[in-house]
């Protein structure tokens, strides 16, 4: 037995629906792919809660 | 697309399919911004992660789109008069305006706030005062009010080098701009060449055309007035940072047969023009589409000249 019965309007906005399936798993990608790559390029990755932060640490003057 | 509530049990022939709000983005004019956006990254003198360069001109391009998407929604009346833009997805009937209207609002957030994301908010503000220039100055504006309308909207289509050049150094300068007039003065001779053989769709949407405003002979003036104003920059560019012999002698030749077919529209006039159905016009026309690529690629060319240790000058 099906899920759900099918609709007549399944088959109609098939084509849309894998479009903008498609259009958000290449969002998805896209993120990822940025995240790795900005992560192994070494920028400054920083823990925002009960670490120390050298970005805003104040240097010792001499 | 209408509510689905209403539209199950009916058959809707006139749905709106993923191609059509693919088409609400302009593909066509999403091809120029990719290009020379893609140049302006590739020439800057900072290199980008080549997965960042690719997401940067991805997004630069999903803007224009957005920006091509609002200008369906306002332009819609006039779409369905004009028979060049009779079959978009608006005055089709296929997207609802208010659609094409959220559509691109949404497609202008995401775009300006992902480009500040994967390269800096210099590229992103760039971005967003582009979406806000085609849309508000250009579209909303300026086409329906003064002939100059795609002189100074002409930016709007300018701006994706000086993007691209900002993805890679965060910052505008003298080759960015150079590569914005590029695109900027050579916007006028494109469209009015276009507007000669198009003049009665203009003419029945009450776009003030040059060519409706002002008659064709102004155009034809007017077109070889830019195009004599266009050579030096399109030359000079040669002398800076990112130009070289390459560029320079692309640059020579595209101006030398633009210069000349400026010259020979403005010497006929619609007597001919009528006998040969515009085909000095069609041809200039052509001949400016390639003039734009040409002048990029020979761009693209030096920098990967120059990269590969070959030298500039």
């Amino acid at each position: 037995m099906a899920f759900r019965e099918e609709h007549e309007i399944h088959k109609r906005r098939f084509g849309r629906n894998v479009g903008l399936g498609l259009v958000l798993l290449t969002f998805v990608a896209i993120i990822f792919g940025v995240t790795i790559v900005k992560v192994s390029n070494g920028g400054m990755v920083e823990a925002f809660d009960h670490t120390v932060r050298p970005s805003i640490t104040i240097p010792e003057s001499n | 697309m209408s509510d689905a509530t209403q539209q199950i049990g009916t058959t809707e022939p006139n749905e709106a399919q993923f191609g059509d709000y693919v088409a609400l983005l302009k593909p066509r004019v999403m091809s120029l911004v990719v290009f020379t956006a893609a140049v302006g990254v590739f020439v800057a003198p900072v290199a980008v992660h080549p997965f960042i360069a690719l997401v940067a001109i991805l997004f630069i391009a999903l803007g224009g789109g957005a920006s091509g998407a609002l200008n369906m929604w306002y332009d819609h009346d006039i779409d369905l008069i004009m028979k060049r833009t009779a079959k978009r997805p608006v005055p089709a009937g296929r997207v609802q305006p208010g659609e094409a209207l959220s559509f691109g609002l949404w497609l202008s957030f995401i775009s300006v706030v992902m480009l500040g994301l994967v390269a800096n908010w210099m590229a992103a503000a760039i971005l967003a005062f582009t979406i806000f220039f085609y849309v508000v100055i250009y579209t909303i504006w300026l086409k329906r009010w003064t002939p100059q309308n795609i002189v100074i909207g002409g930016a709007a289509g300018a701006f994706p080098p000086m993007i691209g050049w900002a993805v890679a150094t965060g910052s505008v300068s003298v080759e960015s701009v150079l590569m914005f007039c590029l695109i900027f003065m050579w916007t006028p001779p494109h469209f009015w060449a276009l507007a000669l053989f198009m003049n009665e769709d203009y003419s029945k949407a009450g776009v003030p055309m040059l060519t409706v405003t002002h008659g064709r002979r102004e155009t034809r003036k007017q077109i070889l007035i830019y195009t004599v104003l266009l050579a030096p920059l399109a030359v000079g560019t040669a002398f800076t940072s990112i130009g070289g012999w390459i560029y320079l002698a692309a640059a020579l030749v595209l101006n030398a047969r633009f210069l000349l077919g400026a010259w020979r529209l403005w010497q006929r006039d619609e007597v001919q023009a009528e006998a040969d159905k515009y085909a000095a016009e069609k041809k200039f026309f052509r001949l400016s589409l390639s003039y734009l690529f040409l002048h990029f690629g020979a761009l693209l060319l030096q920098a990967i000249w120059v990269k590969l240790g070959m030298g500039a000058w």
